[in-house]
């Protein structure tokens, strides 16, 4: 099984607009097991996006280091797939081909055509090959961008938010769709998200981060088998939970009159 | 409301045929070989009565020449105010007004030697615009993704580019062998700067996200020029081939004046020295009729590549 993230005491710095200097990440480490969903999860300025684009090469680390199986990471592959909260599929291609872009880039397409029209059934957008993204709604865009990401078989898919642009009806769907996928290709997932509810539904582990400067407080693993009961007891539970590690307490509000 | 609107061109030409039938020719005029303006006017009656009574048949089918109908009838208005003013009254200096037959007779009878004239220019201007166009899309390619190329080639751009090119004329006229060549470069010189400039700034202005999303997919930087870099500063890239080409035509009449031995700009501007302001017209005719082809057909072509916009953007 491969897919095995670590990252050991990973420091990251920028500079804002301001010229100030911001601690994105201070002093990380975490390791992630082949075959983990993990989601990274804490308020705004909590270096969770950091952190993702990190395991993906887009950036490097100041100090510390990011290995995939063991190896240093230096800049971004095709063994981690990455889905971005815009869907930025190129708008020049049609789905088709902007699915078929990664292996066309790695001339792997010659042979592989049989690849691309199966991820486009399996994200469900058979019959949309030749639409262009402009013609699709916003949770289409997301499904061929999903498949373009799982296309070339990355050992690691990485998540930025990935439904934060979506409507709840079409965020729940697609929330099944990448758990259905997930038990189909077995593949690393690492997700950044807002939603405390997607987080609890989806991963194994919950990575909980706070700002200033941006580290990790805890990891929750959350025990409960598939599928979960969205707001049943022990989901709520959780949910409790992380709140309180965020420091978000949970009052009962009054009630408007007393019998 | 619809019958009357698809009558009025039928009224409008059956009066300017009148016009120029009836109403006498002023004695100032040099007598044109054919009365070539009736000839049109009693065309577009015919026409456009017949267009009329078809629709009378079938209503759905005027719908779109009803649309049209009312421009149809400006342009038989101006055409008639046109011929009173110059054959008809010669309220107009008859010397630079020529009477619209006379313009039509040199349409006509000079047809061979204006065709020439324009197959010349074309020639020019096609060698001039390709030459351009490439140069200028490869400029601005590595301008807009290699930093060392920016900070060298850009200021040159920058300095060289807003040169009208009539202002390059000695130095050209030095530095080629032939006056053709020499005509080719002004041209290409006129549609390489506005299309380096707009090239370079279309991919400065691609969102990174595209790049990112390349990277991640697993595209070499070469892949990401061509596949990512390019196609989408693609809108960009025909605006400047747009405002190159117009630049072109405004160069080509430039050009021809360095010695060129046929040319429809040489043809404008000999005919001028000649006083012969009927030619003059005739070449003018000709030469927005073959730019108005040729900016069409460009914009065929942007709308056949750029599908993706569709429904996106407009101009």
């Amino acid at each position: 099984m491969v897919g095995g993230i670590e990252i050991s005491h990973v420091n990251k710095e920028f500079t804002n607009p301001q010229g100030e200097t911001v601690r994105a990440l201070h002093d990380v480490s975490l390791s992630i097991a082949p075959g983990d969903f993990i989601s990274l999860i804490g308020p705004s300025g909590c270096g969770k996006s950091t952190l993702l684009r990190l395991i993906s090469g887009l950036i490097s680390p100041d100090s510390g280091s990011v290995k995939l199986d063991g190896g240093d990471i230096t800049s971004p592959g095709s063994d981690r797939g990455f889905m971005f909260q815009e869907h930025t599929l190129f708008p020049w291609l049609n789905i088709y081909d902007n699915i078929a872009f990664g292996l066309r880039a790695r001339k792997i397409f010659r042979g592989s055509e049989k690849l691309v029209d199966e991820f486009i059934s399996l994200v469900g957008l058979k019959g949309f090959e030749k639409y262009y993204p402009h013609q699709l709604s916003g949770g289409m865009c997301q499904r061929a961008s999903l498949a373009r990401a799982l296309v070339g078989h990355p050992k690691v898919l990485l998540l930025d938010e990935p439904l934060g642009a979506l409507d709840a009806f079409t965020r729940m769907n697609m929330q099944d769709e990448i758990l259905r996928i997930r038990a189909e290709q077995n593949m690393t997932m690492i997700m950044v998200t807002h939603d405390v509810d997607e987080a609890i539904y989806l991963s194994d582990r919950i990575v909980v981060m706070t700002p200033r400067p941006g580290k990790i407080i805890s990891v929750v693993d959350v025990g409960l088998s598939h599928p979960r009961a969205r707001g049943g007891e022990d989901f709520l539970a959780y949910h409790a939970k992380i709140l309180r590690l965020l420091n978000y307490t949970i009052s009962k509000p009054e009630p408007d009159y007393y019998l | 409301m619809h019958k009357l609107k698809s009558f009025l061109p039928v009224l409008f030409s059956a009066l300017a045929l009148i016009t120029a039938l009836a109403l006498p020719d002023s004695p100032l005029h040099p007598e044109a070989q054919a009365p070539f303006l009736s000839y049109v006017f009693a065309a577009v009656l015919i026409v456009t009565a017949v267009l009329f009574f078809v629709g009378l048949k079938s209503p759905r089918y005027t719908k779109k020449y009803t649309h049209k109908a009312p421009f149809c009838c400006g342009v038989l208005a101006f055409l008639t105010v046109l011929n009173i003013l110059t054959v008809k009254t010669a309220i107009l200096p008859v010397l630079y007004f020529p009477s619209l037959d006379r313009v039509a007779g040199v349409l006509i009878t000079d047809a061979a030697f204006i065709g020439k004239c324009l197959l010349y220019s074309l020639r020019l201007l096609i060698t001039g615009w390709v030459c351009g166009a490439a140069a200028g899309i490869f400029t601005g390619i590595a301008i807009g993704v290699n930093p060392g190329a920016r900070y060298w080639v850009y200021p040159l751009v920058r300095v060289l580019g807003p040169i009208p090119s009539t202002a390059w004329v000695p130095l050209v006229l030095v530095s080629f062998p032939t006056v053709v060549s020499a005509s080719a470069f002004l041209i290409a010189l006129a549609v390489w700067f506005p299309t380096t400039v707009l090239t370079s700034s279309g991919i400065g202005s691609i969102q990174n996200s595209y790049f990112e999303a390349a990277a991640t997919l697993g595209a070499s930087p070469g892949y990401t020029i061509f596949k990512v870099a390019v196609p989408a500063a693609l809108p960009h890239v025909f605006i400047g081939l747009f405002n190159g080409t117009t630049a072109s035509f405004i160069t080509l009449v430039t050009a021809e004046m360095l010695g060129a031995k046929y040319g429809i700009g040489w043809y404008i501007n000999w005919q001028k020295e000649m006083m012969s302001y009927a030619n003059v017209y005739a070449g003018l005719i000709v030469m927005s009729i073959t730019c108005y082809l040729l900016i069409t057909f460009l914009f065929k072509f942007r709308d056949k590549v750029l599908i993706w916009q569709k429904g996106v953007i407009k101009w």
